[in-house]
């Protein structure tokens, strides 16, 4: 019998499907010995990627540490939505502290471990983007710089979401939140602000630091596995959409996600000791209107009249990308 | 073992027979030399296995601790002034989680003005955070207070600040009888942790709590710091069994026999207000002092015990609650209500000024005979203040306050305008 030989653009879908793969290859989450680090029946909202990225780092977590691992969580949506009292998601050892403070915890946890010579113990820390690039910054760079034994994961959904959608250091140009409105002649976040935290992370040289995306669960999976196996400090930052912030439908999470990796605005690379040695090719190049045009947060650049200015400044961003991390060809 | 050695040295040694498995330091004045030493003793592999981080802030230091604290390690670390209130919300969530770390608090006052001199202005800032607080009246204090502080913590899983004056205790280089580590061994078990972060039998720690049980867990915090009034007692009794000498507890009392006036205070001007008082006992004068060991939680109980007989208190706190006056009278005035006796707030020692016997002798005297102003400012300079209250009436763009007023007293070698 003559087979055909199929790949995976040709189903259709740019996802890696389970189904088509060998047992070996498949994800984590998709084994029947996953661990529900973060167990059903908390409170995300619906199409939340903040969970659905937390799920897969920490079960991919888990099994690449042999299920020896200690989470430390930053105040934010995912402590919140997994937490409250007498309820908990987490089927880990997990620790919430404060805003500010989760690198800086994790690095004590780090320190204990060591003074008890429990050396086969991981530690994770995570945040979101305000408890990492803003608040958390300074304990973030501290555990940096003394390349403390933790692996840090943000879930960067662009703005502080807990609160109610205000604009943090990781919010992009022209987005609007509630604190950047598009108001009068105000376009949403001003262009020329805010900070690229993995490509800070990769400056202090420590030996991984990494982006990944709910867009390829695969790649995410395979990055927290490598991590895992790195000693000292590691970064990994996570690009998980918000439907309630961003303004999309929950049920367009992973669309949304694919279209940002896939329109060149979110990068996917591996860096270690702060040079890039691997990124993710685009397979598909698509124009950043596809991505900002389902979510109502760029609403206002896309008219009429639309913003060609701002589009074209978008446009930039990712083409500048396209080229800073080789994402075409 | 008896030996002559600076206070910050002498607890850098004490701690190390505390078996810390984990210290985070931040440097700020005049706590560093504490933390310099132990750091030393670290990388001679003199603590065992003891982790020593240098931390990028006093609340990374204290979050450190934190995490260590729920790893199960016994952990410590010491600040001062600044150093205390940027950690300060830290300090709330370590013992909000109930986390047993013990931290030095080189007592030091908090600015602006900036100023690196003793009072009591940061911890009395985060005295409602729910640590216990114990002081220190000298260096052999300080360094059994230590010992304490740890298995107190340990026994209560709660946090306990261990405050000694800054530069008049931990620079002072006083004679003190150090214990070796085998003799605190058998006073300091090994620390047990009654929650801990562990792969094999996981919990959350630090869940969100709503109104359907945060009041309980406050609660519970208070209830633990009541158990402290007991606990303190027992264990300053089997330390003295154990080494031999008294040293802490919640107050104790300098000639009382008697008395008709008591002093109260905190901290090194004990020694200082033991003097006057013998002095006065000479004159014929019946006052006593007591010294508050333990301030948080407040010894309400046996303070009144104490002041059973006494007509008349005063209260001598380095500390100023602007636009009230007194903090720690406050709580003595709690201590006697129902009981009509005058309560006298003496603030005195702010930012480093000393307290001489001379003025303590005069104002004591002066509270005598109903003339105390209330709160009574020991030795202020009142011609300063008038002049500086009259410039400011007269020009609306008067200028920071503080340089104009080291001008005007000609204390600044330069003129900084």
């Amino acid at each position: 019998m003559s087979t055909e030989r199929i790949k995976f653009y040709q189903t259709g879908t740019f996802t890696a499907g389970n189904r088509l793969l060998d047992e070996a290859t498949r994800t984590v989450q998709s084994r029947v010995d996953r661990t529900n680090s973060l167990n059903s029946g908390h409170r995300a909202c619906q199409g939340c990627g903040e969970a659905l990225g937390a799920r897969y780092a920490l079960d991919a977590a888990m099994r690449a540490s042999r299920n020896q691992l200690i989470a430390v969580n930053a105040t934010g949506c995912l402590e919140v939505f997994s937490s409250p009292y007498p309820e908990s998601s987490w089927q880990i050892p997990w620790m919430h502290s404060l805003f500010g403070n989760a690198p800086a915890v994790a690095s004590g946890v780090a320190a204990a471990l060591r003074a008890k010579g429990r050396d086969e113990v991981t530690v994770i820390a995570q945040g979101g983007d305000g408890a990492t690039v803003d608040i958390g910054f300074g304990c973030l760079s501290g555990m940096f710089e003394r390349n403390d034994d933790v692996l840090y994961f943000c879930y960067d959904n662009e703005a502080y979401m807990n609160t109610g959608i205000q604009r943090s250091g990781s919010t992009p140009p022209f987005a609007r939140t509630n604190t950047t409105q598009a108001v009068a002649d105000h376009p949403g976040n001003p262009v020329g602000t805010g900070k690229n935290v993995p490509r800070i992370a990769m400056a202090h040289g420590i030996p991984y630091v990494a982006t990944a995306s709910v867009a390829d669960l695969h790649d995410l999976e395979r990055k927290v596995t490598t991590a895992i196996g790195v000693q000292g400090a590691r970064y990994l930052h996570i690009h998980v959409p918000c439907p309630l912030g961003w303004g999309s439908d929950p049920a367009h999470t992973m669309k949304v996600a694919r279209l940002a990796v896939e329109s060149g605005l979110f990068p996917l690379f591996e860096a270690e000791c702060g040079t890039v040695v691997r990124s993710t090719p685009i397979r598909r190049k698509v124009p950043v209107e596809r991505y900002l045009e389902l979510q109502t947060r760029f609403k206002h650049l896309l008219g009429p009249p639309q913003d060609t200015n701002a589009i074209a400044a978008i446009q930039a961003i990712a083409d500048a990308n396209i080229v800073t991390y080789g994402l075409w060809g | 073992m008896n030996v002559q050695m600076e206070g910050s040295q002498a607890v850098a040694e004490i701690l190390a027979c505390c078996r810390p498995e984990v210290i985070a330091a931040y440097p700020i004045s005049p706590q560093t030399h504490i933390v310099e030493r132990l750091s030393a003793k670290v990388a001679r592999g003199e603590i065992g296995r003891c982790q020593f981080v240098n931390v990028e802030s006093e609340f990374a230091a204290l979050s450190v601790l934190i995490g260590a604290s729920a790893s199960g390690a016994r952990t410590y670390t010491a600040t001062s002034s600044q150093g205390l209130l940027f950690m300060a919300e830290a300090v709330y969530n370590a013992a909000g989680l109930g986390l047993p770390i013990v931290m030095t608090i080189a007592n030091r006052a908090v600015g602006a003005p900036i100023n690196i001199w003793n009072d009591h202005s940061d911890s009395m800032a985060l005295r409602d955070a729910g640590w216990i607080q114990l002081f220190a009246e000298h260096n052999q204090e300080a360094i059994d207070l230590h010992i304490q502080a740890f298995r107190l913590a340990e026994a209560l899983s709660c946090p306990v600040m261990v405050c000694m004056d800054g530069y008049v205790l931990t620079h002072a280089s006083e004679p003190v009888d150090l214990p070796d580590a085998a003799h605190v061994d058998a006073y300091l078990p090994p620390y047990q942790p009654v929650q801990l972060l562990d792969p094999n039998d996981p919990v959350s720690i630090g869940a969100m709590v709503g109104p359907d049980a945060f009041a309980e867990v406050k609660y519970l915090a208070h209830h633990q710091h009541l158990r402290a009034l007991d606990l303190i007692p027992e264990l300053t009794q089997a330390f003295e069994q154990h080494f031999h000498r008294q040293s802490g507890g919640l107050c104790s009392p300098y000639r009382m026999e008697g008395a008709d006036i008591a002093v109260i205070a905190m901290g090194s001007v004990i020694g200082t207000i033991k003097d006057v008082v013998d002095e006065l006992r000479r004159a014929s004068i019946p006052v006593g002092c007591i010294k508050i060991g333990c301030y948080r939680p407040f010894p309400m109980l046996q303070l009144r015990g104490l002041l059973e007989g006494v007509s008349r208190v005063i209260v001598v706190e380095k500390d100023l609650a602007v636009g009230v006056g007194g903090i720690v009278s406050a709580d003595v005035q709690r201590t006697l209500s129902g009981r009509q006796i005058p309560v006298h707030t003496v603030i005195a020692g702010l930012g480093g000024r000393s307290i001489s016997t001379s003025s303590l002798k005069q104002m004591i005297l002066e509270a005598r005979a109903e003339r105390l102003t209330e709160p009574y400012f020991l030795d202020l300079n009142k011609t300063v203040i008038e002049q500086e209250l009259a410039r400011r009436r007269d020009i609306r763009r008067a200028g920071p306050v503080a340089e104009h007023i080291l001008r005007t007293m000609n204390v600044m070698g330069t003129k900084v305008s």
